[in-house]
């Protein structure tokens, strides 16, 4: 930790509660190139939150920033309040609880089983019995249509399956925020679809803020009541999809209009 | 550029840093004493087969080697205790170390890289679990204590392999020639040099385990990670071993008798 992070206590979010998460003046390099260049947002908690934008416009690293897995190196990063860019330790160990991650590739553990990584943020985090884990873990999984995957080995899953397992994890302890990295990707149409339901779903039924990156745009329209555009390291366009629609920046215009899903 | 060091000198104090942590962290809660266990198991136990069929091996190597020169000054008998001192001294746990930065150091480095580059390692930081400590400082305790057992077994597959060279050779009994390689062994010459593979152990998961973690670019990567890991651990053991065996003889002055 920097003298100057270290002299500034973790702030609470003065904003009020609705909001989920808080981008505020973030900045961020790597090496000579700016990936992100004074980047403010706010989602509200329990809305479908997109960020769209072409490859390699900062999209994963926005994400990234909401669970501590990469620093602004200048403005603030406010999730359900408390300040993650400035938190350390068991504190923020306490928001990735109650943030869920999905992974572009699902990023399955693949030394154990399928189950065993539904069942592992919960083996980590509750003190929940060794028959109650299972019990939940083989939930989870029916919940994502993977009823009879628990003993498998996450290699012998199919790439939509994996995502779905993915999901699964992520989901483990509930978590009120869902993160989600290009949940299309990889994956055929039909199976991006199903896998979009599931994420409509939780959102719809479960109360679950849910904050996606896609360039996939039909799957934009349907998760996100908020879009985001972000363009070489900043904010091009936001608003609703109708507003992006009839957005009159040219670039915005050509994504929106774009065909291709995936 | 003046102010920034060359990238060579820049990785080397990264990996200094990487390997501080890991040595202070093996003695802060929380444990991982689950995962621990599992990596003494894949670590540890797994490697037991490579090094006690090597050690026969040498074993039967060295005692060929020592026959043919001892013959020339009719010493056969001392033939079971010189090989046995070799082995306990300087053999067993240069061997083992070295085998064991090829197996160990590889599977390291190309697990621990192929989790970065598939994105397991920040699945296991989403989860709120401290990767370094999960994956690391596990593999560095599994590997400093599993090198002393190893070299154990390594000395005596090797003794086993000197018997039945010898036994072939004269039909020496098993009592005999046992006997006979113990009897100048001493306390001093089998626990400095045993225990020094606790650094070797510490060396093998510290550089395996910042290669995988700082691995890039895909699979490629990884199969650099791993070839770079066994390459730096045994040259970095080899290294190691000069100045432990000058500080063992500094502190132990009978053993350089």
């Amino acid at each position: 930790m920097t003298a100057v992070a270290a002299a500034r206590a973790p702030m609470t979010d003065p904003v009020d509660t609705d909001v989920a998460v808080r981008l505020d003046g973030v900045t961020k390099a790597f090496g000579s190139t700016r990936v992100l260049d004074d980047v403010s947002f706010e989602v509200t908690a329990g809305s479908g939150f997109v960020i769209l934008g072409r490859s390699g416009t900062g999209k994963s690293v926005t994400l990234r920033h909401m669970i501590g897995l990469v620093r602004p190196d200048a403005g603030r990063v406010f999730v359900e309040g408390e300040e993650v860019s400035a938190l350390a330790g068991a504190e923020l160990s306490q928001v990735r609880r109650r943030t869920g991650f999905l992974f572009q590739n699902a990023a399955l553990f693949d030394s154990i089983s399928v189950g065993e990584n539904v069942a592992f943020p919960m083996r980590r985090h509750t003190r929940l019995k060794e028959s109650e884990i299972t019990a939940r873990a083989r939930e989870k999984l029916a919940s994502v249509g993977l009823p009879d995957e628990f003993d498998k080995m996450p290699g012998d899953l199919s790439g939509g399956m994996r995502k779905r397992a993915g999901l699964a994890r992520a989901l483990a302890l509930d978590p009120p925020t869902l993160l989600v990295d290009e949940p299309s990707a990889g994956l055929d149409p039909i199976t991006a679809d199903e896998i979009d339901e599931l994420l409509l779903d939780l959102k719809r039924r479960g109360g679950v803020t849910l904050i996606v990156v896609t360039h996939n745009i039909p799957s934009a329209r349907r998760l996100g009541d908020h879009l985001l555009m972000l363009h070489e390291g900043r904010i091009a366009a936001q608003g609703t999809a109708a507003e992006m629609d009839a957005s009159d920046n040219p670039l915005v215009r050509a994504f929106m209009t774009s065909q291709h899903a995936g | 550029m003046l102010h920034q060091p060359p990238a060579g000198l820049a990785t080397v104090g990264e990996a200094s840093v990487f390997a501080l942590k890991a040595a202070r962290e093996i003695f802060t809660p929380p444990f991982e004493i689950r995962e621990t266990v599992r990596q003494l198991y894949e670590l540890g136990v797994r490697s037991a087969p490579l090094i006690a069929v090597s050690g026969l091996a040498v074993g039967v190597v060295l005692s060929m080697h020592t026959r043919a020169s001892l013959e020339k000054f009719g010493a056969e008998s001392l033939i079971p205790s010189g090989l046995a001192m070799a082995l306990v001294r300087e053999t067993g746990p240069l061997t083992a170390a070295l085998l064991l930065s090829g197996r160990i150091g590889a599977g390291i480095g190309a697990e621990i890289g192929a989790m970065r580059v598939t994105e397991q390692i920040d699945a296991l930081e989403a989860s709120a679990v401290d990767a370094f400590r999960y994956l690391v400082v596990t593999r560095v305790i599994a590997c400093v204590i599993a090198l002393p057992l190893l070299t154990t077994l390594m000395n005596f597959s090797g003794m086993l392999g000197g018997f039945l060279a010898e036994t072939a050779a004269t039909g020496m009994s098993l009592r005999l020639y046992f006997t006979r390689a113990f009897s100048i062994i001493e306390l001093t010459d089998y626990v400095p040099a045993t225990l020094k593979t606790m650094v070797f152990g510490f060396i093998i998961a510290t550089i395996s385990s910042y290669l995988g973690f700082t691995t890039r670019s895909g699979t490629e990567g990884v199969g650099r990670a791993s070839t770079r890991a066994v390459v730096l651990s045994s040259m970095l053991i080899i290294i190691s071993n000069v100045i432990l065996v000058r500080l063992i003889f500094f502190i132990f002055p009978e053993a350089a008798g």
